[in-house]
């Protein structure tokens, strides 16, 4: 094994949101807070970059399809060539970021990290961070699809400019941002004034630690976690328990789905649709998951799910990015963990019955004594 | 036997060519060492990107981070031909009476001898650039193709489409074919040399397991190798229609072990090949002969190139470990 194969993957996170949301104000903490890691930072314009770093790489966004017949499969050309340059000389930086311009689409930029060889070998995506303007995300989502997309591809939400709007403004957005992608990690700030520690190292597209750090994976017993608008689980102090304490218990064995539905509010066409059930049969499930993300890929912005197979004595985990999708051994099932298998699937156009019940004829059949 | 001398360079090494008899090492760094009675040094780039030959004024044209466009010249001089601040100069070409092609984003550049620039600009961001053998023209490769320019006369460009990204451009020698490596591992051909209005003749030249990222014709342009591969794909170009229809060779086949760089020997039919492990291997297309001209080193090889005589091959790699092989012994 040369010496360039053998070192450790560079990770990549990817900054998105809307003009205005606080992108910039962001990064520049990023590139100045005193962290001890160097950044390499890909952006669209140096903008308001107020910095003097020789490692900020201007790049016109060039989106190309890929020639395998599929129109979701996109990747990034100007991130593939800047990032190969900047892997030549790696020594001079411990991570990249990828700013993206407002109205950019995140799948080619997160399928670039995937679909080509050469990037895949020598970086890793680390997550996919949405910069939301609190008091401007209803507006946005009636004018553009982009916002929403930004949100529902996401693994970590900040809300931010959260002084510029009341509590029930605050809740309501919450609410949104939860209906759309219930999957993601979500934070409120106020100027970008989140801990970096929540937006760097996330690890969310690795399946080992992805849905390990998952806390929100479908669980209400995490204090960062904001509830969707039907979840109806206790909402004690839910918008005054800052990001410390919530750790209210309840079950969610009575529902097998957790559904957050479009239909409630306005503007939004994303759907996330959760799936829970018991061992799966290897050979139904491995077909079909291949076969819902062959058909409906372009459909599916985000899937993540943890799957117990029938006799595994590990968790399986998977993840997917519209018709790309990941799957591994994750890690063994802890006593008393509970032996479940659970899916979120983040998209449009999805057929809730369809998915269900496929899903469902994927268990392994019990016999009745 | 051929011999070996080494040279080790810190860091990535993106190309190796000969001024003369000197060998050139295009370190990523911006430094470019060479070995003139002993190693020097000249500082080129805040970062260095892509070095090529121009065989017609026998200097390296290399560009970088920096947005420089600079010229290396026998004694190791760094003159800059152009410069874009800000922006990343990946794409270089030498064309005829001194004058060089960059690209810069959308935009290609055709920079005369006396010191005029030409442009032409593109509906989408320029990969790889080529002139042609004869008469003063360019071909860009971008997105869903080619474009052909005159760039001495105002006629309308020639478009030369295949859907896909495409990131290398190249003319045969003879001018009659036109070929790019893609995104996706294979080659495009179009075939150039039909009547006026008539269609060109596509090749699609596919199977590769990974992007083709260096190419090399033979000296008479009988034959195009190609990296991209557990050996040398190399492809007939020698009748009417090209390799349409034919198979390819494959030389210096090895299990599981890419090749990354390809380059034909001056004036015989025998192809070096190096390898993602460092090994360089000699290969004759005649009867597929190989020699080992180096052992697996610390990378992978990025660049090589053959001295005018074609007794030295310089090469490159990823890890600085390079040299030069003599393989006259």
């Amino acid at each position: 094994m040369t010496e360039a194969q053998a070192a450790k993957p560079i990770p990549v996170t990817v900054l998105t949101g809307y003009l205005g949301s606080g992108k910039t104000t962001l990064l520049n903490r990023i590139l100045t807070e005193d962290h001890g890691k160097r950044y390499a930072v890909i952006v669209n314009e140096f903008g308001e970059i107020g910095i003097d770093n020789d490692l900020i790489v201007e790049s016109d966004e060039e989106i190309y399809e890929m020639n395998n017949g599929c129109v979701c499969c996109t990747v990034r050309g100007d991130l593939i060539r800047v990032v190969e340059g900047l892997m030549r000389r790696p020594g001079r930086f411990d991570a990249i970021i990828v700013e993206t311009t407002g109205l950019a689409d995140p799948a080619p930029v997160a399928q670039t990290f995937f679909m080509d060889d050469d990037v895949r070998a020598k970086t890793e995506l680390d997550a996919v961070i949405a910069l939301v303007d609190a008091k401007h995300l209803p507006l946005r989502l009636k004018d553009s699809r982009e916002a929403e997309d930004q949100i529902a591809f996401a693994d970590v939400v900040i809300i931010n400019k959260t002084d510029l709007v009341s509590h029930e403004e605050l809740h309501q957005i919450e609410d949104i941002v939860r209906a759309i992608n219930p999957a993601a990690r979500i934070y409120n700030a106020q100027r970008s004034n989140i801990d970096l520690k929540k937006v760097l190292d996330q690890g969310a597209f690795n399946l080992e630690r992805a849905m390990e750090n998952d806390p929100h994976f479908l669980d209400h017993d995490d204090p960062d976690h904001v509830c969707g608008p039907d979840c109806d689980h206790d909402h004690h102090d839910h918008h005054h328990h800052g990001h410390h304490h919530h750790d209210h218990d309840h079950d969610h064995g009575h529902h097998h789905h957790h559904d957050h539905a479009p239909s409630a509010i306005h503007d939004v066409t994303v759907k996330s649709i959760s799936l829970r059930g018991g061992a799966m049969d290897p050979n139904k499930f491995f077909p079909w998951i291949q076969k819902i993300t062959q058909i409906d890929g372009p459909n599916i912005l985000r899937l993540k799910g943890i799957i117990n197979f029938e006799g595994d004595e590990e968790r399986y985990v998977v993840q997917g990015v519209h018709m790309i999708i990941e799957g591994d051994h994750q890690r063994p099932w802890k006593d008393g963990e509970k032996r479940e298998t659970r899916l979120v699937f983040i998209g449009r156009d999805l057929d809730q019955e369809k998915l269900e019940r496929t899903f469902k004829a994927c268990e392994v059949e019990t016999v009745a004594a | 036997m051929p011999t070996v001398a080494p040279l080790d360079i810190e860091g990535h090494v993106a190309g190796a060519h000969f001024i003369g008899d000197v060998p050139f090492f295009a370190a990523s760094s911006g430094e470019i060492h060479r070995l003139d009675m002993g190693q020097k040094v000249s500082e080129a780039h805040d970062g260095l990107l892509t070095a090529i030959k121009d065989t017609a004024t026998d200097t390296i044209l290399t560009g970088g981070e920096d947005g420089k466009v600079n010229r290396i010249h026998a004694d190791g001089t760094v003159e800059t031909l152009a410069e874009a601040p800000r922006k990343w100069i990946s794409v270089i070409a030498a064309g005829p009476q001194k004058s060089v092609g960059y690209a810069v984003g959308k935009q290609a550049h055709v920079r005369l001898a006396d010191g005029t620039v030409k442009t032409f600009d593109e509906e989408r961001t320029i990969e790889g650039m080529a002139f042609a053998p004869k008469g003063m023209r360019i071909a860009t490769a971008r997105y869903n193709g080619v474009t052909l320019h005159w760039v001495m006369t105002a006629g309308a460009p020639i478009n030369l489409e295949w859907k896909g990204a495409h990131n290398e451009v190249t003319f045969s020698p003879d001018g009659r074919f036109v070929v790019t490596a893609m995104q996706e591992n294979a080659l495009h051909g179009w075939k150039i040399d039909g009547k006026p209005g008539e269609e060109p003749r596509h090749m699609r030249m596919t199977g590769y397991p990974a992007k083709i990222k260096s190419l090399s014709w033979s000296a008479k342009g009988k034959w195009l190798a190609s990296s991209g591969a557990p050996a040398a794909i190399v492809w007939p170009f020698a009748g009417k229609d090209g390799p349409l229809g034919k198979p390819p060779l494959e030389l210096g086949t090895r299990a599981n072990i890419l090749a990354t760089a390809v380059c034909f020997h001056p004036s015989e039919d025998v192809v070096a090949i190096g390898f993602i492990d460092g090994m360089i291997l000699l290969v004759r297309i005649d009867d597929e002969k190989e020699i080992l001209l180096r052992r697996p080193g610390k990378g992978a090889i990025s660049g090589m190139s053959w001295s005018k005589s074609g007794k030295l091959l310089a090469f490159a790699s990823e890890a600085g470990d390079c040299g030069v092989v003599d393989i006259t012994g």
